[in-house]
């Protein structure tokens, strides 16, 4: 079975461009361009010298001892949390600002939930000296208030979604109605693996430079390129898509995606889209999503910020779909403790979403030998309050 | 014959009125739906909320929301329309997003259309090429027209390609935006409805986004078919109740204009 996006746009059921008219001539001069675009040797090259220089990658794949010995099997962390920025979120934007100017766009909007995103496009924006607009729920920009001030430093403009449920998926729809009324200047730097076709792929593509190092890297190690196991946290499901990359079609590696159950799957408070979607159409695209009978889309929940989007993108919904993927979800609590006891353990401080993959080793067992490479997608900085808040830490 | 295209065959100007079903009140839907027809609108689109709408402006938004937050649902608005045959003979559309029509089941959402007697259906987010892999053949089983959107970037190349798809009426947008801007027309606009009107197209063309008055319907409408009025409606629905819409109507004036301007 084929993983990959096939020619229409499509994983398996899951993908599509789902677009209002308005967007068609620019998500269509997105699709005829980004792989010849990607495919340039200067763009190549300008993008791996940013990654590099800049970024600071190749990121650490890191065995964590102790954290391993704890739960008798070996696991590696592939630190993007070390990323310029402080999470993987900049392997997409570098990409995506590159496409941009190779586009002829001067004009750059994103949507962000945490702020992660929003704070990486300001970046690269920064970077090359273009305008950018970050759209940001209303309630968001109140939890996270110093990446809105990051962003405003890195000389972004943050317009606050009044919409809807004024939270990502807001965020989402208000930058998406800006292109609209944008069509010709604008790129949207979609911070995802979701979104009409081309997007899935691109981002996929520019995020794939994790699995391509952990390759090179595992086979240094442990002499051999592939791990028994994948494992990272699926909110749309970007870092995933990026670890999971280059093993797709390896059936000898195991692929195991960790959704946010937020309070308990069935506790009405919830972000496991896997376990409470149906398929459907959100942001353009065709996958798994959270909805009601009537096909309205709910609003999702997690602790963390990052994992809280009430669908899933395409490729990971075909993995679940298919079986190829493993679906695990891990509550608020199992999260925040495996968060608590990696910085123990290992003295590393990782995201919230992050440490949802750190804890399925309480019930999923390895065997000793198994090689498992957990995506420590981000760092834990921007959580701290939340940290302090939960365990009571001021 | 549909009657759409029994309706575009009249020798007039058309004004088709969009407004959200279950706004201001749930039960509101029939009897907006009968003001507008004792007022005299050629067609009627009625909107199917949702909870997401990417094309639409802040004043569609806030209607859906709160049509949404009264209880509207699909099988709401079709149990609330279902004898509107009975008094109402003008062309009536659905216009909604997708993803409800998917989750009520494709099949189902036409038969029950056309049980209703809906003409025809405008769903923005299902594209050109979504549409004829797999739904074509449902949505023709039932007899309802699919409206296509166009806007000043399509390609002449894919206008012809929607036209030839089309059966009954492009729905023309009248400028890179999404619903409820009103700036006004410019040259841009007057330009690009003429590079249209060129083109020769075997299906009329209608108007919609940024008409908001007699003025604008005027422009819109010396090339094109007719016009359609979206928010500017949905907010004098807001402000002065159902009493208002035969005054809102009339201000449109349009079947007091003089024949050059609607011929």
């Amino acid at each position: 079975m084929n993983y990959n996006v096939n020619e229409k746009g499509y994983y398996g059921d899951f993908g599509g461009a789902y677009i209002p008219e308005m967007l068609y001539p620019n998500v269509e001069e997105l699709r005829q361009n980004y792989i010849s675009v990607m495919q340039e040797p200067e763009f190549q090259e300008e993008f791996k010298e940013l990654l590099k220089e800049y970024v600071g990658r190749p990121t650490p794949l890191y065995y964590a001892k102790r954290f391993s010995e704890k739960y008798g099997t070996k696991v590696y962390l592939k630190r993007e949390d070390l990323c310029h920025t402080g999470a993987h979120k900049v392997n997409n934007t570098i990409g995506q600002i590159l496409m941009a100017k190779r586009l002829g766009k001067n004009r750059i909007i994103a949507e962000t939930g945490a702020g992660q995103h929003g704070v990486a496009t300001a970046t690269v924006c920064a970077l090359m000296g273009l305008e950018c607009i970050v759209y940001m729920g209303a309630i968001d920009i109140k939890r996270q208030a110093p990446n809105v001030a990051r962003m405003k430093m890195l000389g972004a403009t943050v317009i606050s979604a009044e919409s809807g449920s004024k939270t990502l998926k807001d965020a989402t729809n208000e930058a998406i109605r800006d292109w609209i009324n944008n069509p010709t200047n604008t790129h949207y730097i979609i911070g995802s693996v979701v979104g009409p076709h081309p997007y899935p792929d691109m981002v996929a593509r520019f995020q794939s430079v994790i699995s391509e190092e952990v390759k090179k890297q595992l086979l240094e190690k442990e002499g051999r390129e592939n791990p028994d196991y994948v494992v990272a946290c699926v909110g749309g499901g970007s870092n995933a898509a990026g670890l999971f990359y280059h093993y797709l079609d390896k059936p000898e590696v195991g692929i195991i995606a960790v959704e946010a159950a937020g309070k308990g799957i069935h506790s009405g408070e919830s972000a496991a889209t896997s376990a409470l979607g149906k398929e459907g159409i959100i942001h353009g695209s065709k996958t798994l999503l959270m909805q009601t009978d009537d096909g309205q889309i709910t609003e999702p929940y997690s602790i963390s910020a990052g994992l809280d989007y009430p669908g899933v993108g395409p490729m990971h919904a075909h993995l679940f779909r298919s079986g190829r993927g493993e679906f695990i979800s891990v509550t608020d609590a199992d999260a925040m403790q495996a968060g608590l006891d990696l910085c123990k353990l290992e003295g590393i401080i990782p995201a919230i979403e992050s440490s949802h993959a750190l804890a399925i080793f309480e019930d999923r067992k390895f065997k000793k030998d198994d090689v498992i490479v957990v995506n420590l997608s981000g760092r834990g900085d921007k959580d701290l309050n939340t940290y302090i808040e939960y365990f009571d830490l001021a | 014959m549909n009657r759409i295209n029994k309706k575009l065959q009249e020798d007039k100007k058309l004004l088709s009125i969009y407004f959200t079903a279950g706004y201001p009140k749930l039960e509101d839907t029939v009897p907006v739906l009968e003001e507008l027809v004792k007022a005299g609108v050629d067609m009627i689109e009625i909107g199917l909320p949702f909870s997401d709408p990417l094309a639409d402006g802040p004043t569609i938004q806030e209607s859906s929301t709160a049509a949404l937050k009264n209880g509207m649902t699909t099988a709401k608005l079709f149990d609330q329309i279902k004898d509107i045959r009975k008094t109402v003979t003008i062309p009536l559309i659905v216009m909604g997003y997708f993803n409800p029509m998917l989750q009520y089941g494709v099949e189902k959402f036409c038969k029950e259309c056309s049980e209703i007697g809906i003409d025809g259906l405008i769903m923005p987010d299902l594209p050109l090429a979504e549409y004829e892999a797999h739904y074509k053949a449902t949505f023709e089983k039932y007899d309802l027209k699919m409206v296509f959107l166009i806007t000043p970037q399509t390609s002449d190349e894919r206008i012809k390609q929607i036209d030839a798809a089309s059966d009954g009426f492009i729905y023309m947008v009248s400028s890179a935006s999404t619903t409820g801007k009103t700036s006004g027309f410019s040259t841009v606009q007057t330009d690009y409805f003429e590079r249209i009107a060129a083109l020769n197209l075997k299906n009329p063309q209608i108007v919609g986004f940024g008409i908001k008055d007699r003025e604008t319907f005027k422009a819109a409408t010396k090339t094109a078919k007719g016009a359609i009025i979206g928010s500017a409606f949905i907010k004098t629905l807001t402000e002065n109740g159902i009493e208002g819409i035969s005054s809102f109507v009339k201000s449109i004036n349009y079947l007091g204009a003089s024949p050059e301007d609607i011929r």
